[in-house]
């Protein structure tokens, strides 16, 4: 297992593995927002909790198609699925390498970002905290997503029109938790249920992922 | 003699087409006589004036929406346990039609929300969580639009609809958290003390029962016609394969 997870991040962090991508796509999301909802402080500050998280949820989703998308193309999909490790085990470290490359990146810049959206000061570590709680869970679901699109001409806004509604829940606690921190309420029962959350998705998912994945390369 | 007799393709074939004229003619009857009891006979809301009457079409599309989905549900996992494929396409039939009772709810209860709330759109629990129902309806036809190989794409969208009703489920949770709703509470419920009034109840029975066998009549003709559909592909490919064996 821990030979694919170094395989995995090996593929995507050398020269064309595109593992700035996702950073950049985040950093592009949120510069976009000041121009479409104006400069003043007040209102950046007031957008600025789902701002972030939706930019997260996006760059998660441009992301997946490396999840499966080339390893079904080379066949390597097959020999992992042939290999003795079962194909849950292979899901899961894929979407744990995906969140390292692209979750976890994100989570460390958010709070650099949130400073240019004015976010109030006693947000940040509830900030940090719910995406680093949150994104694992858009990784494995958008495991799901990217699995159920495999391989379909036009697949990648099809991924997007799946998975994205998969990700409304994660989305509602955990910007709730940035919000409840900024507004000066308490932020804590937010961010236990995106805990809550993520975990039954990383409990799950895999296996729901692996599934489809057999009916894909059967 | 059991009712797996029916997942046969021609048996359920002769069964629907015996059954669809009498199923119209029901659907009919329960529909009209719903409608125009609860458009013309009943008297108008003492607040909401005649606005309440189209609770006679809100309420049984909403409750269809719902009930749309989960037989997509049970049909989606019939065709997974026991690979019937009446049921696949069953599900397949589905889905449009209840995404059209989706989207009636809504749009009946922004007309109804425009002089009552002041507002055609809130984001209300009901109507957010109306809304995702309404995406994942979307985005279980465009699978099933997608995917080529159809015996695949009866599987992949089996695990959508799952994977999609646990997530709605969860949606409609989790939008409680997040805003104060302002749609009142069920209209109907059997353990209610109080319901609806009598007058616009039995109408309203009627109405229920009536969109009830809509949705099962359209959804029998459209597995109908995808069964005709299947047929008709199969005969395709054996009409070029015979062309070919000639050539």
């Amino acid at each position: 297992m821990s030979a694919l997870l170094a395989r995995e991040l090996a593929l995507t962090l050398r020269a064309g593995g595109g593992a700035m991508q996702g950073l950049v796509f985040f950093l592009i999301v949120i510069l976009l927002v000041p121009f479409g909802v104006g400069p003043e402080p007040g209102a950046l500050s007031r957008v600025a909790p789902g701002t972030i998280w939706i930019a997260a949820l996006l760059s998660c989703l441009v992301t997946l198609d490396r999840l499966f998308q080339t390893d079904f193309e080379d066949g390597s999909l097959d020999a992992l699925a042939l290999s003795p490790l079962p194909l849950e085990a292979v899901t899961a470290v894929k979407a744990l390498a995906h969140w390292l490359t692209t979750g976890l990146p994100l989570t460390a810049i958010a709070p650099l970002l949130a400073l240019t959206l004015q976010l109030p000061a006693a947000a940040y570590p509830w900030l940090v905290a719910a995406l680093a709680v949150g994104t694992p869970a858009l990784s494995f679901l958008g495991a799901v997503g990217a699995a159920l699109t495999l391989g379909l001409r036009r697949g990648g806004l099809l991924t997007g029109v799946l998975t994205l509604p998969l990700y409304i829940p994660t989305l509602i606690f955990g910007a709730r938790a940035v919000v409840a921190a900024a507004d000066g309420q308490n932020p804590v029962p937010a961010l236990a249920l995106t805990a809550a959350l993520s975990l039954a998705v990383l409990a799950t998912a895999p296996f729901a992922a692996a599934r489809i994945l057999r009916i894909q390369i059967r | 003699m059991s009712l797996w007799r029916y997942a046969n393709p021609v048996e359920f074939m002769r069964l629907s087409g015996r059954a669809m004229p009498a199923l119209w003619a029901l659907t009919a009857a329960c529909l009209g006589a719903g409608l125009v009891w609860g458009f013309f006979f009943t008297p108008d809301d003492y607040r909401q004036g005649a606005t309440v009457k189209i609770i006679y079409l809100h309420v049984p599309a909403a409750l269809m929406a719902i009930n749309a989905w989960i037989m997509m549900l049970v049909a989606s996992l019939i065709w997974a346990v026991r690979r019937h494929h009446v049921s696949a396409l069953a599900a397949r039939a589905a889905a449009p039609v209840g995404a059209t009772f989706t989207l009636v709810a809504l749009v009946t209860g922004a007309l109804w929300g425009q002089p009552m709330w002041g507002t055609w759109w809130a984001w209300d629990p009901r109507l957010t969580s109306f809304l995702i129902l309404f995406v994942f309806y979307l985005g279980y036809m465009a699978l099933w639009e997608a995917v080529e190989d159809p015996e695949k794409a009866a599987d992949l969208t089996a695990a959508l609809a799952l994977v999609g009703s646990v997530f709605a489920l969860l949606s409609r949770y989790a939008v409680l958290f997040w805003n104060q709703g302002l749609h009142q509470g069920a209209s109907l419920s059997l353990d209610a003390e109080e319901n609806v009034a009598d007058v616009f109840y039995l109408p309203l029975l009627l109405s229920m029962a009536g969109f009830v066998l809509l949705f099962v009549t359209l959804v029998l003709l459209r597995t109908r016609t995808e069964i005709r559909l299947r047929r008709l592909r199969a005969l395709e490919l054996r009409a070029g394969r015979l062309a070919e064996e000639v050539a």
